[in-house]
């Protein structure tokens, strides 16, 4: 775990609850994937209550990252890799 | 103490496995309630692993210098990884929450592990937070922040 701290991110959301991550990203993408909780991406199993949703814009990933002392953020990264596996889950 | 909890470090010794997954250790009552718990289930003859953050855990194991209630910890997202892969799994989860993050974490625990999970809720905002929780436990909710008898009361009803 933690090496989504030393990749590039962008916080789009922060220190919110994960039902307000979950509307985010739900609203404010137009592709979305929905993942089991513990799915694993960028080496960190996601945390989160079903539905969890992962959005997809261009070539960046839109997700919910949760900290136990801070709350949930949105976070975009790019995820060339990651897409076609988020896409082969529908 | 600490160990790497791999899949051969378990090997069973038919024992009921119970979790102790610490939240932010923010709100007092948690380190103290953790260390009773933990006792309670060591009594009760569990194997008792503490899972937690970096400083949830600090608290707890300086608590119990010779580790006499805590026996294995990890860290909370090493924990979740685990089980997530099927490398380890238990028989109980008793999950801790004081936020949104605590309810949230408790939550996926409770999709990824087929243990029975007890949710222990507590802190000043513990009847709202009480009411998001939106998955399968069994709730044990208390307005508890420096006092740790409510929530021990409801620990000693469940084991």
């Amino acid at each position: 775990m933690g090496c989504i701290e030393e990749m590039k991110y962008e916080i789009l959301l922060s220190q919110c609850s994960f039902k307000d991550a979950r509307e985010y990203i739900k609203k404010n993408c137009k592709e979305t994937v929905e993942v089991p909780p513990g799915y694993r991406i960028f080496n960190v199993h996601l945390i989160g209550v079903p539905p969890l949703l992962v959005g997809i814009d261009g070539d960046k990933v839109i997700f919910p990252y949760t900290k136990p002392c801070y709350g949930t953020f949105v976070l975009r990264i790019e995820g060339d890799e990651e897409i076609p596996k988020l896409r082969a889950k529908r | 103490m600490e160990r790497s909890g791999d899949a051969a470090s378990e090997a069973r010794s038919g024992k009921r496995r119970s979790l102790i997954l610490l939240g932010c250790p923010e709100v007092p009552v948690q380190t103290s309630i953790a260390l009773y718990l933990a006792f309670r289930l060591r009594e009760r003859g569990d194997e008792v692993v503490v899972a937690g953050t970096g400083a949830a855990l600090k608290l707890t194991k300086l608590a119990d210098p010779q580790g006499h209630y805590l026996g294995e910890t990890m860290n909370i997202d090493r924990c979740i990884a685990m089980i997530s892969e099927g490398k380890t799994d238990f028989d109980e989860c008793f999950a801790f929450a004081h936020s949104d993050a605590g309810i949230t974490y408790a939550g996926t625990i409770s999709y990824i592990s087929r243990s029975e999970l007890f949710l222990l809720i507590f802190g000043r905002g513990a009847e709202e937070l009480e009411k998001t929780v939106e998955f399968d436990c069994r709730k044990l909710a208390a307005k508890a922040v420096h006092d740790p008898m409510p929530l021990k009361k409801l620990i000693d009803e469940v084991i």
